[in-house]
């Protein structure tokens, strides 16, 4: 099980703006009239993109009110899915995936990179204010190992070199594309014996 | 080698454009209205025909899934729900589809809606997959503009719509029920079964739960006929699969092959080979991380599908290969799977949720060189504590991987233990503490 702590400091009130609240209501439609409490999964996303990326306890309230749930059911949802983020990340949120298949082809040394670049701690906000980095758990790409996630998009089939570009060019605030860095076309296999045992990370 | 002719998923790589107009001259939606007119039990039969066993995993057989759903609807709604949360280390091939051919499961679910007597489906996809998740929503606008979806479906009078719903990083909620909680707006913690979902499922409704792979295979199936996709692959393990190769090979890719090809084949056809030679192989993980490891003895000879992978105390799983060659250090490896099954435990079944923090340790230890042979048998008899006492199949799926490389490498374990007990040592090994309480800062 993970370990998921909220954040110290903590925004004293939270609404959805107007925008949200039109997506709110088109997000109900989709559910049973009586069963609105699946709309928490979506309304949480949908505050923890308003909030720069994490929600704080007031949206679980808020939402709470919205649904009319018991704060403490959202409170255990937001906590049990890995993909809300309880505290601030970011602006750049960089997730490596680390699970075996990456890992044999070589994930630990970008998470080497990372420490190096962006923090020495993960979850912890880069110095120039804008990265954070984290290990996570399998991101199903496994043959376009290994890769990171950053924010919503996949980066495929790096190594060292490719993923040093990449992390400078978040730093820099001009983020590279996503894709294969290997320039092969999605999971198509390739022609050349390219990578035997060397050029992978 | 699958003929060309046979494949279903022709757009897998992207070559064709996955948007509408070019899924038609695939043809896709092609006589859709005319299946549905043939009623359900011609579409269950003839799925039960073609021997179809669902792709998410257990390889239950398709037909008779959706021949448990109430003949009738009674007072309440029956529902058809799509497990895209795809989290299996190793497996890659639902995102393929979302992404390229996403037309071929939207008509799947219609077929597969009308069958089961549902006229909503959610599709359940996974929050990493946002990408994949927006190209599926376009692709289901595309085809209600089509009118192939909405009032009057496809022309063939059956309502129905489909929904998308996503995760959030929880592995469990590709178990079936904890999915189902899922979308309820709960914790994802698998229900006990019975009763199953088929009778009380979503909401309490009837409702039919499918991998996207099963679904999006299904119209091919009734366009080309049961007995076409029969002819393919093995008797009781027929038709095509997307094997997903990754790992210490040269080449590693998502393609789609016969059931029951060689191993041997499939790495050395499609994924050039293993990386140093096939003399280089440690072991393969045929199906997924939940999924027993295969020695190389046995990978000389198996062939992949259901029932000869069962044969040899493994399983097809997701058809998610792994390989792993001679450079890596397979306790690590198989460590770092137990952490995986610790990380993603949903907590409720104690077996479980402490079982598998004790088997990473152990397996830490091992790794560090710090553990003692005591342990190896202490490790074996965890894993059995666990598997069989869990309310889902979360409890195999960590245990089996941890028997298969004690089944294998006993002796490279074994290499790494030391004689001596740990009291007599000091080592400050904890047993019964969980790993983050031992942070100060957490105490």
């Amino acid at each position: 099980m993970s370990l998921k702590k909220v954040h110290d400091n903590q925004p004293k009130d939270f609404t959805f703006s107007n925008e949200n609240l039109k997506k709110a209501e088109e997000i109900l439609k989709r559910y049973p009239k009586k069963n609105k409490k699946s709309a928490v999964m979506p309304f949480l996303y949908l505050a923890q993109k308003q909030n720069d990326n994490w929600i704080p306890l007031a949206a679980m309230k808020y939402i709470a009110n919205y649904l009319s749930m018991p704060y403490i059911s959202v409170y255990e949802v937001a906590t049990f899915y890995t993909m809300y983020n309880l505290a601030p990340v970011g602006r750049h949120f960089i997730q490596v995936c680390t699970t075996t298949p990456c890992l044999i082809r070589g994930a630990d040394k970008i998470v080497q990179l990372c420490k190096e670049k962006i923090a020495s701690k993960e979850n912890e906000i880069s110095k120039n204010g804008s990265c954070s980095w984290m290990e996570v758990e399998c991101l199903g790409a496994c043959v376009s190992a290994p890769m990171i996630q950053i924010n919503d998009d996949y980066y495929e089939d790096l190594d060292e070199k490719s993923t040093k570009e990449i992390l400078d060019s978040l730093i820099k605030d001009k983020p590279l594309k996503p894709g294969s860095y290997r320039g092969r076309k999605n999971t198509s296999p390739e022609k050349k014996k390219l990578i035997n045992g060397e050029n992978h990370a | 080698m699958l003929k060309q002719e046979n494949k279903i998923f022709k757009n897998l790589y992207n070559d064709f454009g996955w948007e509408i107009d070019n899924a038609l001259k695939r043809e896709d939606w092609k006589d859709t209205k005319n299946i549905i007119s043939k009623g359900r039990e011609w579409i269950i039969d003839e799925v039960k025909t073609s021997e179809l066993r669902g792709r998410g995993g257990a390889g239950f057989s398709t037909g008779l899934k959706w021949s448990f759903a109430p003949k009738e609807v009674g007072s309440r709604p029956h529902y058809l729900v799509i497990n895209a949360d795809e989290s299996e280390p190793g497996t890659c091939k639902d995102r393929d589809i979302l992404r390229f051919e996403p037309q071929k499961l939207i008509e799947g679910c219609l077929i597969a809606g009308y069958a089961v007597n549902a006229h909503t489906c959610y599709i359940y996809i996974r929050g990493e997959y946002s990408n994949e998740g927006r190209r599926l929503q376009d692709a289901i606008n595309q085809a209600y503009e089509k009118n192939f979806l909405g009032k009057n479906a496809c022309g063939s009078g059956w309502d129905f719509d489909i929904h998308i719903h996503y995760g959030a990083g929880a592995y469990i909620c590709g178990e079936e029920t904890a999915l189902l909680e899922s979308i309820e707006g709960n914790k994802g913690q698998p229900r006990l079964k019975p009763p199953f979902p088929a009778l009380v499922g979503l909401y309490g409704c009837p409702t039919i739960v499918n991998n996207v792979e099963t679904i999006a295979v299904v119209p091919t199936i009734l366009r080309r006929g049961g007995k076409w996709f029969a002819s393919l692959g093995k008797p009781k393990n027929t038709g095509t699969k997307i094997f997903c190769i990754s790992g210490n090979v040269n080449s590693p890719c998502n393609v789609e092959e016969e059931m029951g090809i060689s191993l041997k084949e499939l790495i050395e056809k499609h994924a050039g080979g293993v990386v140093g030679g096939w003399e280089n192989l440690q072991a393969v993980i045929p199906g997924g991380s939940s999924m027993p490891l295969l020695s190389k003895k046995i990978c000389d000879t198996i062939t992949m599908d259901f029932d000869s992978l069962i044969r040899n105390k493994s399983g097809l799983g997701t058809a998610g290969i792994v390989v792993i060659n001679k450079d890596q250090d397979i306790v690590a490896c198989m460590a770092r799977i137990a952490r995986f099954y610790k990380h993603e435990s949903c907590g409720q079944c104690t077996p479980c949720r402490e079982g598998a923090g004790w088997m990473w340790r152990i397996l830490d230890r091992v790794v560090k060189r710090k553990a003692t042979f005591s342990d190896i048998n202490l490790l074996s008899d965890v894993t059995k504590q666990i598997e069989g006492h869990t309310i889902c199949a979360f409890g195999e799926g960590s245990a089996w991987p941890v028997q298969g490389l004690l089944r294998h490498f006993r002796k490279e374990i074994e290499s790494r233990c030391r004689e001596e007990p740990l009291i007599k040592k000091k080592i400050d090994n904890p047993y019964l503490v969980d790993q983050h309480l031992l942070e100060n800062k957490n105490a």
